[in-house]
């Protein structure tokens, strides 16, 4: 089981049309990553690292290829079942950390798991990754006062909450000062160390792909060897 | 946690909220004062005319409950009524309409007017003691400022207030009988006969003979209790189309109000529904999401118009008591905010339809 990875692409191809433009943004992606493993994708602007991102998060279509997460085939799902994977599967982090700026911290977690359809209080294993995160003593606040770092660890939680087989992180420390990058990339990796969280990283920032497993680069839509 | 985030969005732009609020108070007030004053008006009505004490009401040929028309009967029937068995009491009033908000002017032999109806109740003044006299009702002299001693104008005509009465005994403003008969050229002619019966149970077999008499075919012949139930919103031919075309402008106004509200919410909030989707939510869950947003508003709304209706009816009593009456319906209520409601979902319809179609990368990668 272990030995079949958790996402397997293959020839994986994405154009944007925008009127007459065509944009190659993925040009024959083949990648596997396997289970439990902390990956990091460096690579030059516009070389497609977030539009592969947004494909296996679903938020956006492939124009041709296949990808299998968790064994299941991603174009074989409908619609609906599509945004089911997506609630259970796979958690987002971004840049720009991204919280409703109207709820507090804890509102940005609970919200995650109400659209899930969980209910119900956090897990213990939740309880230990806030814990982890050292954002406890600040769910009752609202981002905006709230540090960026603190922010995006409050993001990471929210991406967590639903236990998602995957976590993509799309440059998570792009915001942030050096001390609050290495607090928040030391949490990613103790994530991956101690409960084994697969993560996806998409980084500019050669000692944070440093954090990571194994790195990965694009250019122009392509894995590169 | 859903509706959290409604109310969390609510609270987050106060004014706009604050607005939309006002808004769809102001539609729902609209609709509940228009229907308060038809309410209030026919009620008021119905009062004064239960007032005489009269138990059959005798009407010339070819007028309606609320079209007096002048004076067509002779007032030889007085006395042909008045002979007819278990009939107390027979009078004849006289009825001339005036231009403007106050209705009529009532022409009666205050002698016999007090027996039926048991009596002016005198709060300034008194009875009549010379032609150019009239008596007017509290409301009246309230509106107008109005003391014993004052001269008013009427009918082409200046006249005396006498005396100040309690309201509740069919009209606003008395004069007597002849004087008014005189003035609109209907000498010995009466506009309406009341008649008092003796015993309750001889008022449906009187009106019975009455209408099977030959001689008075063409005569509208009615028991109290059959006017009175006359007296309602669907007899009145214009009130009906007339709240139909208000409570529609007002639905217009709530659904503007609200597409604009949301739509620019919906602009505004660009990323967090992005969010919202990188999350995982279904169209159906953004749209349910404006939904309640909206109904919340409209509901809040309502309650407000709700409010703003005893306002409203506080400035007509203090302001133009013998003018317009506002009762407050309370079955509208729930028919207001419906359509308070109805309209404000239909509103925010469009802007619903783009949050859901918003693409969520896009949304999320605006700096
Ligand atoms: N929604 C879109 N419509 C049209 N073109 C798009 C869209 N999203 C991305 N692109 C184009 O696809 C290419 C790849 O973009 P992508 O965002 O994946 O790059 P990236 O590697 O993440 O770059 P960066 O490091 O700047 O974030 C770019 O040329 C970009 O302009
Ligand atoms: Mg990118």
């Amino acid at each position: 089981m272990s030995a079949s990875p958790i996402i397997r692409i293959r020839d994986l191809r994405k154009t944007y049309r925008t009127g007459d433009v065509e944009v190659h943004a993925l040009r024959g992606v083949d990648l596997d990553i396997p289970r439990g493993e902390f990956v990091a994708i460096v690579g030059p602007s516009g070389s497609g690292k977030s539009t592969l991102f947004h494909i296996l998060g679903g938020l956006t279509g492939p124009t041709a290829g296949t990808i299998h997460i968790d064994g299941k085939d991603l174009l074989g799902l409908t619609d609906a079942q599509r945004t089911e994977m997506r609630k259970s599967t796979v958690g987002f982090v971004f840049q720009k950390y991204n919280l409703l700026p109207t709820l507090t911290a804890e509102g940005n977690i609970e919200i995650a798991r109400y659209i899930s359809g969980r209910n119900g209080g956090w897990d213990s294993q939740f309880r230990q990754i806030l814990d982890l995160l050292g954002i406890s003593g600040r769910l009752h606040h609202k981002p905006r006062a709230m540090s960026g770092g603190e922010q995006q660890r409050v993001a990471i939680a929210r991406a967590l909450v639903n236990h998602p087989a995957i976590l993509l992180a799309d440059e998570p420390t792009g915001n942030l000062d050096t001390e609050n990058s290495n607090a928040v990339l030391g949490i990613l990796r103790d994530l991956n160390h101690r409960a084994g969280q697969t993560i996806l990283m998409i980084t500019h920032n050669p000692e944070a792909a440093a954090f990571a497993d194994r790195v990965i680069r694009m250019r122009d839509g392509r894995i590169e060897a | 946690m859903i509706n959290k985030l409604v109310i969390e969005n609510l609270k987050h732009r106060p004014a706009r909220t604050l607005l939309s609020v006002l808004a769809i108070g102001v539609e729902v007030t609209l609709v509940l004062t228009l229907v308060g004053l038809s309410h209030g008006m026919l009620d008021d009505f119905e009062k004064r005319s239960r007032g005489v004490g009269a138990d059959v009401i005798i009407r010339p040929p070819g007028s309606s409950v609320f079209s007096m028309s002048t004076a067509p009967m002779s007032d030889k029937l007085v006395p042909f009524f008045a002979s007819q068995p278990n009939v107390a009491q027979a009078i004849g009033v006289i009825t001339h309409t005036l231009p403007g908000l106050f209705g009529s002017v009532t022409g009666i032999d205050l002698a016999s007017f007090n027996t039926m109806s048991g009596g002016f109740r005198f709060l300034e003044g008194g009875p009549f003691r010379k032609d150019d006299d009239v008596i007017v009702d509290e409301y009246y002299a309230r509106q107008g400022k109005h003391q014993v001693g004052k001269w008013i104008e009427l009918a082409n005509r200046k006249w005396q207030i006498c005396g100040i009465v309690e309201s509740g005994k069919m009209s606003r403003l008395f004069v007597q009988l002849p004087v008014l008969q005189d003035l609109s050229g209907n000498k010995g002619k009466l506009s309406q006969i009341y008649l008092r019966v003796n015993g309750r149970a001889n008022v449906d077999p009187l009106v019975k003979q009455l209408r099977e008499t030959p001689s008075l075919k063409d005569y509208q012949i009615y028991s109290l209790e059959e006017f009175t139930s006359l007296i309602s919103i669907n007899n009145v031919p214009w009130l009906t189309p007339f709240i139909r075309v208000i409570v529609g402008i007002a639905v217009i106004v709530g659904f503007i109000v609200v597409f604009l509200s949301m739509y620019t919410a919906v602009l505004e909030r660009t990323r967090e529904i992005g969010i919202l989707k990188s999350l995982g939510a279904s169209p159906a869950l953004i749209v349910n999401l404006l939904a309640r947003e909206t109904t919340l508003l409209a509901i809040l709304g309502s309650g407000a118009g709700i409010g703003f209706s005893y306002g409203t009816r506080w400035l007509i009593q203090t302001l133009v008591p013998a003018s317009l009456q506002q009762a407050i319906v309370y079955e509208w209520w729930p028919i207001a905010a419906g359509i308070a409601v109805a309209g404000a979902l239909v509103g925010a319809l469009y802007p619903g339809f783009k949050a859901a179609r918003q693409d969520a990368i896009q949304a999320l990668a605006y700096e």
